[in-house]
Parts: structure tokens; sequence; C-alpha cells
């Protein structure tokens, strides 16, 4: 960051406490591997709250593919209001191959693209989540093994920002889900268990969210 | 296979470059991840002995997606040991640049290594030739 934007933000973080009511929102980065429940995650939030949609999900890795932006998203709890945008961000990864997509009954030509379209979408994430993100929902599928390199040096670059997060294991509707593997996975945060699709447990995840980024 | 080799090596062989911290100290962060990925897109395996701060980690993640193309990139494999005990995350832990100190890290491309394994205290790579 530069002198004068850094000086803006501190500026503008110092004002933002001072007028807590009407503060700018906190900028809320939904990170995690493809195919995790970001976008479900997103859409139920953004439904529970505003009554409308992010973006598309989808069973096919890499369904989102640009950062898409839900502002305003005023979440209440406890008495206490707090305003977020909401991010959902493509899943992060080192490598996307374009015969994969092929696999999923799609042209060459649509393949191609689509993985551009993905390189393109996480490049930004990555950009993001050093510049503009003031705070990280990480969801995990916890059906599947938590101890990737992908997730450590996510987790890694999250905790040398000192960015607030909240680590989600979705998918909790599903029998080989395990919840213990993804706590034991991050111990120094908070492992919170749901089902984005089914609704389970958003209670809590509101909760959270209203006490680590209100 | 007809005339063709790789510029990683003589023949069909796997060249593996492993780099000093030393060698890596005086780099700026772009240089360094320029140096991966240069190693990396010739088809060679990359093994730092010291690693990448998370900030270098995550734009060599951010690079990586920029030059992934169909036809002759898609992307990297990356793992490393963790900073065991000895990551120091307070403010002159950081400073000290303790965060990549130690961290041994192995890449490659990704079209090549068929599984890269890792626990605590052993990365497996099988690579395959080009
Ligand atoms: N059973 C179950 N399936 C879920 C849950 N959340 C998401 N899914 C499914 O998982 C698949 C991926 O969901 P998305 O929300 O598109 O995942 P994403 O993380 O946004 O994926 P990318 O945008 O590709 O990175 C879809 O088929 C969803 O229906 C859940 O809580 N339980
Ligand atoms: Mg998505």
């Amino acid at each position: 960051m530069g002198l004068f934007a850094e000086l803006r933000s501190s500026i503008s973080r110092v004002s933002a406490s001072l007028f807590a009511d009407d503060s700018e929102p906190k900028r809320i980065g939904i990170y995690g591997p493809p195919n995790a429940g970001k976008t479900t995650l997103a859409n139920r939030i953004a439904r529970d709250w505003t009554g409308d949609a992010v973006g598309p999900e989808s069973h096919i890795p890499h369904e989102t593919r640009r950062a898409r932006r839900k502002e305003n998203v005023e979440i209440k709890r406890n008495g206490k209001t707090v305003n977020i945008d909401i991010v959902d961000t493509p899943g992060v990864t080192t490598k996307v191959d374009y015969s994969e997509f092929l696999e999923h009954d799609m042209e060459k030509d649509e393949a191609v693209r689509r993985s551009r379209e993905a390189t393109e979408g996480v490049a930004e994430a990555m950009h993001w989540l050093r510049e503009d993100v003031d705070g990280v929902i990480y969801v995990l599928d916890s059906t599947e093994d938590p101890f990737t390199q992908v997730n450590t040096m996510l987790i890694g670059i999250i905790e040398s920002r000192d960015l607030p997060v909240l680590i989600l294991a979705n998918k909790t509707d599903l029998g080989e889900s395990n919840i213990q593997r993804v706590s034991n996975a991050f111990p120094q945060h908070e492992t919170i268990p749901l089902s984005a699709l089914e609704g389970e447990n958003m209670d809590e995840v509101y909760e959270k969210i209203a006490e680590y980024f209100g | 296979m007809p005339e063709t080799t790789s510029e990683g090596g003589p023949g069909d062989g796997v060249q593996i470059d492993l780099i000093s911290g030393a060698r890596m100290s005086g780099k700026t962060s772009m240089e360094k991840i320029r140096m991966i990925l240069d190693g990396v897109r010739d088809g060679k395996i990359v093994v730092l002995e010291t690693g990448l701060t998370p900030d270098e980690e995550s734009k060599l993640i951010e690079v990586t997606m920029t030059e992934i193309n169909p036809d002759d990139f898609t992307g990297i494999e990356i793992e490393s040991f963790p900073q065991s005990e000895t990551n120091d995350t307070s403010l002159l832990g950081r400073l000290m640049g303790k965060q990549s100190s130690s961290k041994l890290t192995v890449i490659g491309p990704a079209n090549q290594i068929q599984s890269l394994h890792k626990d605590e205290t052993l990365i497996s790579a099988l690579v395959s030739r080009k």
C-alpha cells in the first residue's frame, strides 16, 4: 500500500469506528477450494438477508470464475447489526487443466474458455486477498481432506495479513462429513459446521459473522 | 520420441534444482517467483531450502494463474513442510523474517507430477517424464 492509500485507509478506519452506525460495510471474502460450497453459502446469506442471490452454483468445479459481490448485506444478531459486502470468489487452486472440463460434456472451445476465465478469476481473488478484503470466511467441504497445500497456504496468507477468519466445515448433511478433521487441521481457528445447501446451523454462522466481522 | 529434446535437460530425464536459502535471500519476491516458474515451465522440479513468505506464496499463485494456457502449462504442484513450533508470529519474529525460515518447499509442473504426497516428515513426489 502506498503512503496515501495507507493514510486514507487509516483515516477511514478511524472515522469508521467513530461513526460506527453508517460506516462503510466490511468486505468479507468467501474463499476456499473449488466446489466447497462458497456460492451456495453466499446465496444463502444473500437470500436470508436481502432476498436475492449472488450467482449460480454447480457440481462442476470452477463454476464461479469472476468474483461476485453482494453489497450492503445487513445481518442482525443479538441486537447488533453488522453491515458487510459479501465477495464470492472462485475456488483457489494452483493448477487448471481444461481437459478436465471435457469430462463434464463440454466442447473443447468451451472448456478452454472456462479454464481461462477460472485462472483470471483466481488471480484476481489472490490479488484482492492482499489488497482489498477486511475479513475471510474460509469454506471447506468437510467430506474432503482439509490438509491440502492450497488450504495451508491460503490460511497462512490470511494469518499473515491479520485478517479475521472463520472456518466453515460445509456439507455436514453428507454421511462422510468429518468436522473433527477440519478443526484438527486448523486448531488455531474456530471451525463452524454447517450445511449451506440444507441451511443447517446457519444461526451459529450468523452469530459468528456478527462476532468476528461486526 | 523424435528429435525434440526438452530444455529442462538432456533426453527425457527430469531435472531437479535444489536452491539454497543463500541463493534466494538477495532476491526480490518477483525475482524468486520468476526463477521458480521459469524452472517449472522448463519441466524442472524446484526444491527451495527456505520456501516463500505467505505474501510471496500468494503472488506465486497469482502469477501461475496468469501463465496457465491450454498449449503448454497447466500450473504447479507445491508442497512444503509446516512451520512447526518454531513458527513465531510475533511482530518481531515477523520482522526478522522467521515466517519463511526453514520451510522446505517442493514445486513442480502439475502435468508431470502424478502425485505429491505429504505428511509431517516426508514429501513424496511421483514424477513422470515430459
Ligand atoms: N450435500 C451438500 N452439497 C452442497 C452443500 N453446499 C454446496 N453443495 C453442493 O456442492 C456443489 C458446489 O457448490 P458451489 O456452491 O457451486 O461451490 P463453490 O465453492 O462456489 O465452487 P466454485 O465456484 O467452483 O469454486 C454444488 O453441487 C452444491 O449443490 C452442502 O451443504 N451439502
Ligand atoms: Mg462458486
